[in-house]
């Protein structure tokens, strides 16, 4: 596809050009299908969470499932071996509420009154009806199940896996009942591959989004009042069905109801039921009214958590806390002073963990909105700073969050059996100088692209490198990584040739150099109906390639490459062990 | 450039006073005797250096005076002037949210109790003005709003702490411009609320206790054949918007009525006589002058403004004589607020009925007092000074109904709430607090930098349901 071509595309337009790209290059299930099942990460110091740190120790992944743990393990004969010396494995860390796989969500409208009347024009526009009371069930979709709706393509599952993250509770946010929430691997080309537990939560929005369609409820109040009534109602169904069941003659027939239905099936099925509370009166009004409701509740937002933490133990509900603490706003009139409630809480805000640790609530974080994950451990790093213990905070991100979704049983620590969500990290998680080099999913390994590449060493064999050989590379591409092989040939006069092939087919090399370590080529392949020009750039860093692919001139992917012979990625860690 | 500077101060002040220390838990002894006081009693005269006796929280001794026992916190109360705590019938404040459901006509499902918000500064405020209860009451858009609240102002304790325990809870009810219209413009395709016009507002009330009294039969019958033995019953739908009703038809909640004009009010009075219900307080009630009698046949108590008119059509025809001619027909009448900032100085509104329609002193000051806490069926706790009321009491520097008048201390339940010394002195010190705290962030700053720092974190603690303005009277 020519560039000019490119350029003069609306935006709409390229978007979906680049979503054909995606599709193209994006090939099921074959992308690791060359990688190996079986790892055995040996000689490492292993942090399980559910017992004490082993020194020099060995994980046994293999199908998926963690196999071994411990000091003396044996490595089977079939398993890859990764020498983890210097290195630190801890379990996948789990972002316990996200709409992550869901770029669907719309956008929370600033609550106002001017945005309700837009959002009932909206709604009127669509031809839907404003809700006239409860019996329209404004803002009600309970039966939207995460899972159904998931999209591995979205660019953020990514970008959260490369900062330790492995699993996530993606859930639906739009309304007041908008859905049920899933509990997702943040790895996988199908969304069925991805789904661990779903429905896993139930969730239920207070807050007014100006979404709810500019009939009822406007206030607060009214969608308090809202929720009541609904449980009220499945609480009533659950009571009248059975016996209009059991004797329809003579008796009036309860009409059917899709959300008394789903509601009741969440409720028997023992869901946590998710409600949101941030500041004090909040948290307060919530332990009083929602065990009317469920009798399993829990709290997300709880940045107040720090003034009622012993009112929530003593409820004995569980609490997700957003780890986006509150910070001054950047662009106000310098001439305005915020008030010392406010100075106060976002003082404060950090040290609720710790308060609720203390008090013994059970707690999860949850990045909340946080739009750079490596945030999230920075974040969770400032409640450290503010009381709470190291090994607290990775509870509250690993086990602790499992348990309080109902799957610490296959994820949340290094135990055999449980599912191999690993992340291996240069030193301690939450230090501020520590990497993650590599990250696995279900047994499968993804490697990290570090942001800013170590400058080079001497001897490292970067500059005289020569990329004569045979490469496999990995195309980092939204859905997921893809495989391609690279055939190249390096003639001394730096001019490069040979070929490249995937899925998609083989295509000759084109305009290939190479000057210093930095290497460029161009290729064309067919994408839907017609060629589209790539074009390739990288440096060759000791035994790895790193760089770009851009489809069309548009569409940016990154890729790394290894030589072909061993299994992808090893290599590398056996040359930057000696690095260290 | 000045008035930056004054809205700086003010929201200063504002911020100094968010601080105030919740005040009331100190307090070490359960006996205090507040002596040398002209203490205005309400229901049996003023007392010139006389004393109050609190223990427990109640009021156990009035008098020349008392029997203090050794150990009791003692104040020294000489030249000040002692009053009942005032009681504001008409409030809007301590709302999380929107004041408003104003989405539908009848809207009775909602629940103040649900959103009473303790962190609401105008309580420390109200408080500041002698007010120790409120009537939080639902806003006024639709024909029949939302379930009300009486609330007491301890400030510093949580939500529930605040409900004036015992207290009948009641309903908003709103009658003319209010109600008939759809709040603000229409939009094109989007349907008008109904009712439009005064006869629809009518209208829907009726509807609604038709319904109601439906609703009351078939849980009447349910309970009836259940009682009977009657097996395989399908129990009625509990239904939270008719709830509400059936206990105003049930006298178990009282119905606060915002209304203006003589024919509306009428109109109303007709409808609770037809469905064998009453109105508990007319609100507003600018012509109630016009149909006093009927008012006071009816039952009816009248809150009213002091001196507050011609904001609207419905308001033209009121006169500052309103509360002094329906109090000589023989309603019992209250000023109140309706305002957060009026409720500030509520005894001066009171005053303002000696000057418009001759109130004699003890007249004027019980319509911030005892009428109001008759009004909303509190006058056996609060509303007077007497042997057994709780101790809502207020000390000002001069006689209230001077405008020189300024609460030095308020009581509720005996402890001391608001004290204007403490409060001064405080200032310097919270003032210190908060400049820490923001160098503190200042010194915070380079690290968060390194951060992307565009997400535009919450500034405070996000309040769900934030809204506009409530609509006023």
């Amino acid at each position: 596809m020519p560039a000019w071509f490119v350029r003069r595309l609306a935006p709409g337009v390229l978007v979906a050009v680049c979503a054909v790209a995606v599709v193209a290059f994006h090939s099921p299930r074959s992308a690791q299908a060359e990688e190996p099942r079986y790892f055995a990460i040996t000689n490492a110091r292993i942090i399980p969470v559910s017992g004490p740190p082993i020194d020099g120790g060995t994980v046994v992944i293999s199908n998926g499932l963690i196999t071994a743990v411990g000091k003396d393990v044996a490595v089977p004969p079939e398993a890859w071996v990764i020498d983890g010396k210097g290195l630190t494995v801890y379990p996948g860390l789990i972002d316990a509420l996200t709409d992550l796989g869901l770029p669907s969500a719309a956008p929370a409208t600033p609550p106002g009154g001017g945005q309700q009347n837009v959002a009932a024009l909206l709604a009127a526009q669509q031809g839907q009806r404003q809700a006239r009371g409860p019996e329209d069930r404004p803002g009600t979709t309970p039966w939207l199940v995460a899972a159904d709706d998931l999209k591995p393509n979205d660019r953020r599952i990514q970008t959260w896996r490369e900062a330790g993250f492995t699993t996530a509770l993606a859930a639906p946010s739009n309304g007041i009942f908008p859905g049920q929430g899933s509990i997702i691997n943040l790895a996988g080309e199908e969304p069925g591959a991805m789904v661990v537990k779903a429905p896993a939560t139930l969730q239920v929005n207070t807050a007014r989004t100006g979404g709810f369609g500019g009939g009822f409820p406007s206030a607060l109040m009214g969608a308090l009042a809202y929720v009541k009534q609904v449980f009220i109602d499945t609480a009533w169904y659950a009571q009248a069905q059975p016996v209009y069941d059991a004797h329809p003659r003579g008796l009036e027939r309860p009409d059917y109801d899709r959300t008394e239905r789903v509601i009741l099936a969440a409720l028997r099925r023992d869901e946590p039921v998710l409600v949101p509370a941030n500041n004090e009166l909040q948290i307060r009004r919530m332990l009083e009214m929602a065990p009317e409701w469920s009798s399993h509740i829990v709290l997300y937002g709880v940045q107040e958590g720090y003034a009622t933490a012993n009112l929530i133990a003593a409820k004995k509900i569980p609490v997700l806390v957003n780890l986006r603490w509150p910070e001054p706003a950047r662009d106000t009139d310098p001439e305005s002073e915020d008030s010392l409630r406010t100075l106060r809480y976002r003082d404060k805000a950090p040290s609720t963990p710790a308060a609720l640790a203390k008090a013994g609530v059970k707690f999860a974080f949850y990045s909340g909105g946080i739009t750079n994950p490596k945030d999230i451990l920075r974040n969770a790093k400032k409640s450290i700073d503010a009381g709470l213990s190291a090994d607290a905070a990775l509870r509250a991100l690993t086990l602790d969050a499992a348990d309080i979704f109902g799957v610490s049983d296959r994820l949340g620590s290094i135990e055999p059996g449980k599912i191999a969500n690993l992340v291996i990290t240069t030193g301690d998680i939450f230090s501020d100088r520590t990497q993650i080099k590599m990250v696995f999913v279900d047994g499968r390994r993804f490697l990290v692209r570090e942001q800013a590449p170590p400058p080079q060493e001497p001897g490292a064999g970067g500059r005289s490198g020569n990329l004569t050989g045979r490469w496999n590379l990995i195309v980092v591409s939204p859905q997921g990584d893809e495989q391609a092989t690279l055939e190249v040939t390096q003639s001394p006069d730096g001019t490069l040739s040979g070929s490249i092939s995937s899925r998609m087919g083989t295509a000759t090399l084109t305009n290939g150099s190479v000057s210093d370590a930095r290497f460029t080529f161009t290729f064309t392949m067919t994408i839907d109906a017609g060629p589209t020009d790539v074009s390739v750039s990288g440096t060759l860093e000791g035994a790895t390639l790193k760089g770009t692919m851009s489809f069309g001139g548009g569409f940016v992917m990154d890729f790394t490459g290894t030589r072909a012979g061993g299994p992808p990625g090893i290599a590398m860690w056996e040359n930057e062990g000696g690095r260290r | 450039m000045k008035r930056a500077t004054i809205l700086l101060g003010l929201t200063l002040a504002l911020a100094l006073a968010l601080a105030i220390p919740r005040s009331g838990e100190a307090q070490s002894s359960s006996v205090t005797v507040i002596k040398d006081a002209t203490i205005l009693t309400i229901s049996h005269g003023t007392i010139e250096h006389g004393s109050v006796l609190i223990r427990d929280g109640k009021i156990a001794e009035v008098g020349k005076s008392v029997n203090a026992p050794a150990g009791a916190t003692i104040i020294d109360a000489k030249g000040q002037f002692l009053m009942p705590g005032i009681i504001d019938c008409h409030s809007h404040i301590a709302i999380d949210g929107s004041v408003n459901e104003g989405s539908i006509s009848v809207s009775s499902m909602v629940d103040i109790k649900d959103v009473v918000n303790a962190d609401d500064i105008d309580i420390y405020r109200d408080l500041a003005g002698g007010v120790t209860a409120a009537n939080v009451l639902h806003g006024s858009a639709n024909s029949i709003g939302g379930k009300t609240v009486v609330i007491k102002l301890r400030w510093g304790q949580p939500a529930d702490k605040l409900i004036f325990e015992g207290a009948l809870p009641g309903i908003k009810f709103a009658l003319g411009e209010n109600p008939k219209r759809s709040g603000g413009a229409v939009l094109p395709g989007v349907p008008r609320r109904y009712p439009d016009t005064r006869m629809g507002v009518e209208d829907v009330i009726r509807e609604a206790f038709k319904e109601a009294k439906e609703y009351m039969k078939s849980w009447d019958d349910y309970n009836r054949r259940k009682a009977a033995g009657e097996q395989n019953l399908i129990a009625p739908r509990r239904d939270l918007q008719l709830e509400p009703l059936v206990e105003v038809l049930q006298g178990k909640r009282y119905l606060h009525s915002h209304c203006y004009r003589a024919d509306e009010i009428m109109m109303l009075m007709r409808v609770a006589d037809e469905f064998g219900f009453k109105v508990r307080t007319f609100q507003h009630v600018l012509e109630g002058y016009k149909v006093a009698k009927e008012i006071a046949a009816h039952g009816a108590g009248a809150s009213t403004f002091s001196d507050w008119w011609s904001y609207k059509m419905e308001a033209f025809d009121a006169i500052p004589y309103n509360a002094a001619l329906m109090t000589q027909r023989g309603v019992v009448v209250s000023i109140n607020s309706d305002s957060a900032e009026e409720s500030r100085h509520l005894n001066q509104e009171a005053a303002k009925t000696m000057k418009y329609g001759g109130m004699t002193e003890l007249e004027a000051l019980k319509m911030v007092t005892l009428n109001p806490a008759i009004q909303l069926g509190i006058d056996k706790r609060v509303g007077s000074i007497d042997v057994g009321k709780d101790a809502d009491l207020i000390l000002y520097n001069k006689h209230p109904l001077s405008v020189y008048a300024v609460p030095q201390k308020v009581w509720i339940d005996g402890h001391e709430y608001f004290d204007r010394e403490r409060d001064i002195a405080q200032r310097a010190e919270l003032e210190k607090e908060k400049k820490a705290l923001i160098e503190k962030e200042k010194k915070a700053e380079p690290g968060q930098q390194r951060q992307p720092g565009k997400q535009g974190p919450p500034r405070r603690p996000p309040q769900d349901g934030d809204s506009p303005e409530g609509m006023k009277p």
